[in-house]
């Protein structure tokens, strides 16, 4: 049995209410380490919702991200408007890439469209490379606000933005709409014959999946102060968020957050085998994926299953 | 006109190409209220594609598609189910993270984003239809751990949730047990006598017959009779299309081969399953060196199952042998490197490469100069082909592609050829021209041939041997010259 809806939420808001008390006695530079994976949790949610559910295999997530977070440092950095006005331009400009990003994905299908995503990646590197008067190019955007220098904070900040994305997107997964998104992602023919219009509810999620990147993206640029090609739009960056959301549990949401903890508390851990790291920490990914499909979150719940 | 006025489900003038294939022509029905139309045709006749043009998963290039008087022609099909028209897949693909309960509630489900709770009517109307259709004892497994027939019930539980006056419903009973058809048969029966206008397909005029107000057979995208099952069955051209007209056969006596004793190929008891689905039951047949074999059956019988199965790219329960030594633990690779090689159903050519590059493919293993005169012999069995070396092969007809892919077959130089379906979806006068080259080689080359068919007039002339394959199981086995007598009963 599928454990209930509620239940999964109260469990979490505890978990999360227990990790808002760990400034008190966690390091600086352990709290800068879960600010990072909190906000891939979320980058990583919001892929598990456009893939896992609604079927669209996007190879891409960083182009939601990058335009998120560099429309926001660039406004920021030219005019200096509110933060929250940047943060809302970024999270607009990405709804608009997630859009744009929807139209190939109503005609083509499968690994054509995983191609566009990849495509829309590496054109978005390029533009930023090219203009950088504009972007920073290749050395990086400086952004001249941050939301707060407190680590404690921006800790703050990161869990409970996590936290609240994560029960939206959850519940979203669990709720009418999840259900008619995942026939439409597997069996879009079969979905029509029921009376469902997959292509307003593919577009949705497109729009959905946008938002959370592109907010998330943005409140990242915040928090570093900077805005590079290798932190949001590389693409060893979007297969980092597709592995993490893989590890955590494909179709969970939830274990997308799981993922990204792992992930970068392991390439951290890591850290002093210099390139070795990503090495191992992506072989252990490959392990995971080929023993354990359902992921991490997939073995939890088979272990209560079992019990 | 009374039965007019009152019909759900109209169509006329209904018209699909697949490029310069025509897979519907002109094809019109109708469907009252409470009553059930039977669809009939052999396998590529256009029977599904009528469906799927009336659902609007394909779309129409000419006619139309009325429901209640509303011509939906055109739309797209989650506004066709609004209009009122529901169908029932033939294959089952449930949500397989979701339990059977919240699979139907899915069907109950509004089409908006907006609404993020059920209503609270939504689990009773489900565990209504649940009642209605039997599942009620399973509503809290998952799909995967339940037998076929109860897959096959959510399918019919999730098209009834929106209670649609119209009801295609495909292959009912592909996979059933005799006892669930029965059962099927009986909620079919309930669904029309709610009122509903019942579209059935399936490939022949018994499986539905005691079901059915009426029926339509069709034949290579067009109708050719109507009327009631009785009539049907009785029609000359549906005889011929199923049965043949007067078959003249050629058969050589079993004990003209050599190979009595140990034949070349033996399938002895064989069985597979697809997941919960028993597609072979205890299968035995065996093929002399140089025979002609034919293995009939309607779609779904088994044939491909079989042939996929001898080729070693199915896992099976059983034996099979080629000249006494089993074939198990052969990779497909090496049993047709070892000569037993298969013509698929699909053709599955390189259709952006040419012809010529098609054949060369097939001929890779052979030395130059033997490719070569492989090559000019095959062109002299299918003249066209030489004219069309230098075209892609996904530009030619049907046919064309048919005799290309036997052809390449052919370059392997096969000891045995299995053939599977070589008539699909083709017209006569292409079928007389395969017709030929089939009896070409059985004259002119030490080849056997293993033939899947289900067009009885092509494979008879051609067959020593005739196995009637239905439902899994071989039902009849013998004289090509005695199966209209005997094993042509029941076929039709």
């Amino acid at each position: 049995m599928q454990i209930p809806t509620a239940r999964l939420l109260l469990i979490g808001l505890g978990v999360v209410v227990l990790a808002s008390f760990l400034p008190l006695w966690a390091s600086g530079y352990v709290l800068g380490l879960l600010i990072l994976a909190y906000y891939f949790g979320v980058f990583a949610m919001a892929w598990d919702l456009l893939f896992g559910f609604a079927g669209e295999v996007n190879f891409g997530p960083t182009f939601l991200i990058g335009v998120g977070a560099y429309t926001a440092g660039i406004l920021d950095n030219l005019y200096q408007p509110p933060i929250w006005l940047c943060i809302a331009a970024g999270t607009a400009a990405a709804i608009t890439g997630g859009l744009v990003l929807a139209l190939p994905a109503l005609r083509v299908r499968g690994p054509y469209f995983g191609l566009t995503t990849l495509v829309a990646v590496l054109m978005l590197q390029n533009f930023i490379v090219v203009d950088a008067h504009l972007t920073g190019g290749e050395i990086g955007l400086t952004v001249p606000d941050v939301i707060s220098i407190s680590d404690t904070t921006n800790y703050l900040i990161a869990l409970w933005f996590m936290a609240i994305s994560g029960a939206i997107l959850f519940s979203l997964s669990r709720s009418p709409v999840g259900l008619i998104l995942q026939a439409s992602g597997q069996d879009a023919v079969q979905a029509g014959a029921l009376g469902f219009n997959v292509t307003k509810h593919k577009i949705a999620a497109f729009i959905i999946s946008a938002f959370f990147s592109g907010l998330a993206g943005s409140l990242m640029v915040f928090y570093l102060g900077s805005a590079s090609v290798g932190t949001f739009i590389d693409v060893t960056v979007g297969v980092q968020i597709i592995i993490s959301a893989v590890l955590g549990g494909r179709r969970t949401i939830l274990g997308a957050v799981l993922g990204a903890i792992f992930l970068i508390a392991m390439s951290e851990a890591l850290r002093p085998l210099g390139d070795l790291s990503n090495f191992i920490v992506f072989s252990m990914a490959l392990v995971v994926v080929l023993l354990y499909p359902n992921g991490f979150f997939g073995l939890l719940t088979r272990t209560r299953e079992d019990a | 006109m009374t039965t007019i006025e009152r019909a759900h489900l109209e169509v006329s003038g209904l018209t699909k190409r697949y490029g310069g294939l025509v897979a519907v022509k002109e094809m019109s029905l109708s469907v009252a209220a409470g009553t059930i139309l039977g669809l009939i045709g052999p396998n590529g006749s256009g029977k599904s594609t009528v469906m799927k043009l009336i659902m609007g998963i394909e779309r129409p290039d000419g006619g139309s598609v009325r429901i209640n008087g509303v011509e939906v022609c055109g739309w797209p099909s989650h506004r066709i189910a609004r209009m009122g028209a529901g169908i029932v897949f033939q294959h089952s693909r449930p949500l397989h993270r979701q339990t059977v309960l919240e699979n139907i509630k899915l069907a109950l489900l509004p089409d908006k984003l907006t609404r993020l709770f059920a209503d609270p009517q939504t689990d009773e109307r489900a565990r209504a239809i649940a009642a209605r259709v039997g599942l009620t004892g399973v509503l809290d497994r998952r799909p995967g751990t339940l037998p076929f027939a109860d897959l096959r019930k959510i399918e019919i539980a999730k098209a009834i949730a929106r209670d649609p006056q119209v009801l295609l419903i495909d292959e009912p009973f592909a996979g059933l047990t005799a006892k669930e058809t029965a059962a099927f048969s009986d909620l079919i029966c309930e669904l029309r006598d709610d009122g509903r206008a019942v579209l059935l397909v399936d490939h022949n005029v018994k499986s539905v017959s005691r079901l059915v107000d009426r029926i339509i057979a069709m034949y290579v995208g067009e109708r050719i009779a109507e009327g009631s099952a009785d009539e049907v069955m009785r029609n000359e051209t549906v005889r011929r299309v199923y049965l043949g007209g007067t078959i003249e056969t050629a058969a050589r006596p079993e004990s003209s081969f050599r190979d009595a004793a140990t034949p070349f190929l033996e399938v002895d008891k064989v069985s597979v399953h697809y997941g919960k689905a028993q597609a072979l039951e205890q299968v035995s047949i065996h093929v002399h060196e140089r025979e002609f074999v034919a293995v009939v059956g309607l779609n779904g019988a088994g044939k491909t199952t079989l042939f996929n199965t001898i080729s070693g790219l199915l896992p099976y329960a059983g034996d099979i042998r080629r000249q006494g030594a089993t074939l198990r633990g052969q990779s497909a690779a090496a049993i047709a490197r070892g000569g037993i090689v298969q013509c698929p159903e699909g053709r599955e050519l390189f259709t952006d490469m040419t012809v010529r590059e098609n054949l060369d493919l097939g001929g890779q293993h052979l030395p130059q100069d033997e490719s070569d005169s492989q090559i000019e012999w095959l062109f002299e069995l299918f003249p066209i082909l030489r004219e069309r070396q230098r075209q892609a092969a996904g530009t030619l007809s049907g046919g064309e592609q048919q005799m290309l892919t036997i052809a390449r077959a052919l370059m392997m130089k096969p000891k045995l050829l299995m053939l599977d379906e070589p008539t699909l979806g083709l017209a006569p006068v292409i079928l007389e021209q395969i017709s030929k080259a089939l009896e070409r080689l059985r004259q002119t080359t030490p080849i056997t041939v293993l033939l899947a068919e289900q067009n009885v007039t092509f494979a008879l002339p051609h067959a020593d041997r005739v196995y009637v394959l239905e439902h899994a199981r071989v039902v009849w086995e013998g004289d090509p010259a005695k199966f209209a007598t005997e094993g042509g009963a029941g076929y039709l």
